[in-house]
């Protein structure tokens, strides 16, 4: 089939980058400030800091490491500069050898081998530096739309989030999803209530039984949270802001929510840190916090998280464009600045459904073909954020 | 919703059902106690309806009286329950409905 197409950057592995930036990623809190001293002096690159990396175990320290390996292999970046302190549990020796296999350009600092946050600064520019100068020769390349993968999130929902955005960015994931590209639905604090209706879109029953087993997970997980709570006010699993926009439950959220998964049939239910092994639609478990939602699907390889808004938010991602669609007309002029597409024109009858759609669809092939989504050109680049075991 | 129904819902008044089994509908504009509204619903057909409370945009409002423990329907499905009774065109909202999915 003869598919749309877009222009990337071709990366030693195969995979397709949609952005050809150098990632600085401490392996550990306490070398963040190094790393982003490193991004600040050298334009091109981006700096990934997190408060975690020590002092865990088990299962969550495990989703520590394999996320920050992912995040590393993302093909949006050419090349990584690992910064360890020197005796933390997640040593930056596994972080860089998690990433070696791509075959991109990559280096480690370690501050106490270094001697100091100054020298490890310096020496970590330097390696930046020769990375983002290598890497400004690269040439965008034609590359089919197959080759994309999206992340699906929703933040800040109202009403016409479930109405016209979700719906909306629904026909342009399955658009995508039918040229062999993939699809990251996640948020299943967000999808309670709505398992029976995803389930009979399985590609077969294993997946079936997945999508059934990761969100009752995901209910009794927060049952056993609020129920040890001792406070009454801690409770909602939707916010203030949902339920001034009209929003009354999590089950008539999740209804709406669901939605921006269009119709096509789910090929995989992957965990969090690990990459999916199907190309077409996927659902990864993982919560609903915006930033630990798009932290995995980054970690899985999204080149690209399509993000509907009702309310209205700007945060965007590290070296990951983000492209805001809101349903709500008034938020839409309110925040003209951040949000990309406004697809509250099928609220006031300018426009159909099918054609925000498309107009989802063309502007993810636009800025995978470099153009700037408004959270990058404003900087914003506060999702990274990495999920934790209770 | 094909698009078809989804296009003209602009201006004043209006609000949508979005399945035929649902008992409630959203309003598309801010609504006054006593507005009659246009309600579209599913199949495109339009009827006027009038609203017995102030209903905020993007807030659902009931189609026919309601009574306690009644399951309340939007996208086809059951949303929550009622707490309280309500006559038709009242406004359904936390303060009046209850769902034991994800405990709110």
């Amino acid at each position: 089939m003869m598919g749309d197409k877009f222009l990337g950057f071709r990366r030693e592995n195969g995979s397709a980058g949609v952005r050809n930036l150098i990632a600085i990623i401490p392996s550990v809190f306490c070398a963040a400030k190094v790393a982003q001293r490193i991004a600040q002096n050298v334009p091109g690159s981006v700096h990934f800091s997190h408060p975690v990396g020590c002092s865990q175990v088990g299962d969550d320290l495990d989703i520590t490491a394999k996320t920050l390996i992912g995040v590393g292999r993302n093909p949006n970046f050419a090349g990584v500069v690992v910064v360890g302190l020197g005796c933390e549990r997640f040593t930056p020796l596994e972080l860089a050898q998690g990433i070696a296999p791509t075959g991109k350009m990559l280096e480690t600092v370690v501050i106490q081998d270094v001697g100091d946050s100054i020298g490890a600064a310096e020496v970590g520019t330097r390696y930046a530096r020769q990375m983002q100068q290598i890497a400004s020769e690269q040439k965008r390349e034609e590359m089919d739309v197959g080759e994309l993968m999206i992340g699906l999130n929703c933040g800040g929902s109202d009403t016409t989030s479930g109405l016209v955005a979700n719906p909306a960015l629904g026909l342009a994931s399955d658009k995508l999803v039918a040229q062999g590209g993939s699809s990251i639905l996640t948020e299943l604090t967000e999808l309670i209530g709505t398992e029976h209706i995803l389930a009979r879109r399985a590609i077969n029953g294993q997946v079936a039984q997945d999508i059934l087993r990761v969100i009752h997970n995901m209910e009794e997980r927060l049952k056993r949270q609020t129920q040890t709570s001792r406070n009454e006010k801690r409770k909602n699993l939707i916010s203030t802001g949902n339920y001034d926009g009209g929003l009354s439950s999590v089950v008539e959220k999740s209804l709406g929510g669901m939605k921006k998964s269009g119709n096509a049939q789910f090929v995989e239910v992957f965990a969090y840190g690990d990459a999916p092994t199907q190309r077409g639609l996927l659902l990864l478990d993982g919560p609903g916090h915006d930033g630990e939602v798009t932290t995995g699907q980054v970690a899985a390889g999204a080149q690209i998280v399509c993000f509907p808004t009702g309310r209205g938010t700007p945060s965007g991602f590290p070296g990951v464009p983000v492209i805001k669609i809101t349903g709500n007309p008034r938020t839409y002029e309110r925040m003209k600045e951040n949000i990309d597409i406004n697809a509250g024109t099928v609220i006031t009858g300018e426009k159909s459904l099918q054609q925000v759609g498309e107009e989802i669809y063309q502007e993810i092939l636009k800025v995978a073909s470099g153009k700037l989504s408004k959270a990058e050109v404003l900087g914003h680049d506060e999702q990274f954020c990495i999920t934790r075991m209770p | 919703m094909s698009e078809q129904e989804m296009v003209g819902l602009a201006g004043s008044k209006r609000a949508l059902i979005l399945d035929p089994k649902d008992n409630v509908a959203v309003a598309l504009a801010d609504l006054s106690n006593g507005d009659e509204c246009q309600v579209t619903e599913d199949s495109g057909a339009r009827y006027n309806f009038q609203v017995t409370e102030t209903i905020p945009f993007g807030h659902k409002f009931a189609l026919t009286e309601m009574n306690v423990d009644d399951p309340i329907f939007k996208y086809g499905e059951e949303i929550g329950r009622m707490k309280t009774a309500l006559p038709k065109g009242g406004w359904i909202h936390v303060h009046n409905m209850y769902c034991d999915r994800g405990l709110k």
